[in-house]
């Protein structure tokens, strides 16, 4: 008898969660970025933490075990997928021990299926154009219509979880769109003196970002994607940020600071480091404020390089 | 009684082979329904079938099929060592061991982990294991060959370690590279609470490996571990765990070998800065008791090690052994080494290590090993 019953609780383990209990949802989010939106669209209906802090390179987060009871708590796991936490998230997924957020679960979101991406790998891969990511890149969420996007995402699966609050969900998401296409047009017009402005990156964090507001990015601090800086490539970028008159070169806050303004020094070019995540400075409280930030930033930079 | 069993086995085929006809069939696309949200474009023609090939099957079958694959890596481990060492120790120059691993999800609930190492001896199952992620009551089950949650380094394949050697202690003591492992079954569950990680695991082995002899069926040998773990700062954390193992000693019947251990472990990684920096300080302690058949050995060892991350690509560490064999006459074995590890990129390794060991008996002997780590396939996560 007791058996049957330790059977039937297994099978009902093995088949799911039940149904959820109305109140609020626990959202967890790989990064800050998704948090914010999550926020934004869920309000005083979802409970949300970030796993990841903003000015930490995402690609190396540690599996750290106080995450393991963070998503063992979690009713909705957002993540941004394309391989950025493929170094960390699995195993910590595997050992929540919770059925709703493992791959394929009711609680299980990932953010990039909606999303643009942007260079996606075409012909043959290897690792020799070093760390590559074969589904394109990840560092999607720089481009405000990726965050409307996600932002949909999001209202969807919440209104799925939680079909009661549905209509709240949507009324919270159309503030959330409005806002931000307010804010757009605010970025566009402090931006459009400076489209096709030329850059130079650390890493290839911000296609989305650069191809938005029209920068032009010429090229990488790094000689290859996770590969450092080595000394033959960095002679050949300052001959072409001289060669091409780069005046901005964009890092992310998780890279070391010497090639970049050693390049700067050499080349007049003003190094800027620019935030990749909500949190990356204490006053990016929000989705927004990040690219209010970031747009401030870039146009500073390029004034004082003595753009145009 | 004869044709009883033929009458089963005509029976049988005719129920299996509808299966066995289906499985060969190629698998259905799925088409979309002519409801299903905008017009998608018509489906691409089917691509014409490999000459001579069946159905789809045997490994020739459409490129779907190969979604399914499971994520596969081959990491090399090529040893070398300079140096006397009179009685053995490392090979001169060694292919060591070829890691093939082959890990996917099976189903709905459950994924599936498989580690062949193929080594100078032959080819054996590392790890080969199923995981239930989500029954109920918090559990985690894993059944299949495993490597023993008995403290830390026992957990760690060759290729995650921080030296190209195991500490004196897992030689002496804990079973050396093979370890305590063994087909069985673990579960372990999470206690939630506010202050601190905790996870309690359970294991039963079959208890024959390289520390308990086990000759009978009911020879088992049972493993518990507690694992305490506690955030100090958003960049430093504390690790500690508490071990133990029991099974057949092999020297008598109802004579048994017992392994207690403690471990502890200090991160810090700032997270700016986590790519060019960290430390990690770990120390385990192993008492070990034999019983024979006339007495009982009793043997304890350590080792205490630290790792630091200078620049992006450059490790160091130190580490030292402290270890009596589990039965031995007295005296400890002890060693110092020195590491130094440069990562070309996260999917090679280069080390090189220089080791002093004390035997408890004969004279000491300094070596210097050097590893190359080669990795290749699918992205594996990062070791905690």
């Amino acid at each position: 008898m007791r058996l049957c019953t330790l059977f039937a609780l297994a099978t009902l383990g093995l088949m799911g969660a039940g149904p959820l209990e109305a109140g609020v949802l626990n959202v967890v989010a790989t990064t800050e970025d998704l948090a914010s939106i999550a926020r934004e669209v869920g309000g005083d209906k979802v409970q949300v933490t970030a796993l990841a802090r903003g000015y930490q390179d995402p690609h190396f987060v540690e599996a750290k075990p106080s995450f393991i009871f963070t998503l063992n708590k979690a009713d909705l796991l957002i993540l941004v997928g394309k391989d950025l936490e493929i170094g960390w998230l699995p195993p910590l997924i595997t050992q929540s021990r919770n059925s709703k957020i493992q791959r394929g679960g009711t609680g299980y979101l990932d953010a990039s299926q909606t999303a643009n991406i942007l260079e996606i790998p075409q012909g043959e891969i290897t690792r020799a154009m070093g760390d590559v990511h074969p589904q394109g890149n990840p560092h999607y969420w720089l481009d405000p219509g990726n965050g409307r996007r996600i932002a949909q995402a999001v209202q969807q699966k919440l209104g799925a979880m939680s079909p009661a609050d549905a209509a709240y969900f949507s009324s919270r998401y159309a503030d959330f769109d409005r806002r931000l296409a307010q804010a757009e047009e605010r970025w566009d017009a402090t931006l459009a003196p400076y489209k096709g402005t030329k850059i130079v990156t650390y890493h290839r964090s911000w296609p989305n970002l650069c191809e938005r507001f029209g920068l032009d990015v010429v090229g990488y601090v790094e000689p290859k994607p996770g590969i450092p800086p080595s000394p033959a490539h960095t002679i050949a970028l300052q001959a072409e940020i001289k060669r091409l008159g780069v005046r901005v070169i964009l890092v992310e806050p998780y890279f070391d600071l010497k090639t970049p303004n050693a390049i700067g020094r050499e080349t007049g070019a003003k190094v800027v480091v620019l935030a990749p995540s909500v949190g990356a400075e204490k006053e990016i409280t929000d989705y927004i404020k990040l690219f209010d930030y970031d747009v401030n930033l870039v146009v500073s930079a390029i004034k004082q390089a003595g753009g145009k | 009684m004869r044709r009883l069993i033929h009458v089963f086995v005509a029976v049988s085929l005719a129920v299996v082979s509808p299966v066995l006809a289906r499985a060969q069939e190629p698998a259905p696309s799925p088409s979309p329904s002519p409801a299903a949200g905008p017009a998608l474009p018509p489906p691409p023609a089917p691509a014409p079938e490999p000459p001579g090939g069946s159905s789809g099957s045997g490994g020739v079958g459409p490129a779907s099929s190969k979604v399914f694959n499971p994520d596969m890596a081959v990491i090399g481990d090529f040893v070398g060592a300079i140096g006397k060492s009179p009685g053995g120790g490392e090979p001169s120059l060694e292919m060591h061991e070829v890691e093939a691993s082959f890990q996917a999800i099976v189903d709905p609930y459950a994924r599936a982990d498989f580690f062949l190492a193929f080594n100078p001896e032959g080819v054996e199952i590392e790890e080969a294991f199923i995981t239930f992620p989500t029954l109920p009551g918090g559990l985690l089950m894993k059944v299949g060959k495993l490597r023993a949650a008995f403290g830390k380094v026992n957990t760690l394949h060759n290729h995650t370690l921080p030296w190209t050697d195991r500490p004196l202690m897992i030689q002496n003591l804990v079973g050396g590279e093979e370890g305590l492992g063994d087909a069985g079954i673990s579960l372990s569950r999470l206690f939630p609470n506010r202050y601190v990680f905790l996870e309690a695991t359970g294991e039963v082995y079959r208890g024959q490996n390289e520390v308990f002899k086990g000759e009978d069926r009911g020879d088992l040998a049972y493993l518990g571990r507690l694992r305490a773990y506690r955030d100090l700062t958003e960049s430093s954390n504390l690790d500690l765990g508490g071990s133990f193992a029991s099974g057949a000693s092999g020297e008598g019947p109802g004579l048994k070998r017992l392994l207690i251990g403690v471990d502890a472990t200090f991160r810090y990684r700032p997270l700016r800065r986590a790519i060019y920096r960290r430390f990690l300080a770990r120390t385990e302690l192993v008492w070990s008791r034999m019983e024979g058949q006339d007495r009982k050995h009793d043997a304890f060892g350590m080792y205490a090690s630290a790792e630091y991350q200078f620049a992006r690509r450059w490790f160091t560490g130190v580490r030292y052994d402290r270890s009596r064999q589990a039965v031995a006459p007295s005296g400890s074995d002890t060693g110092t080494s020195l590491t130094l590890t440069y990562w070309p990129s996260e999917f090679s390794q280069i080390r090189g290590q220089y080791r002093r060991t004390g035997p408890a008996a004969g004279e000491a002997r300094n070596e210097v090993l050097f590893q190359f780590l080669f990795s290749i396939g699918a992205h594996g996560a990062h070791v905690f």
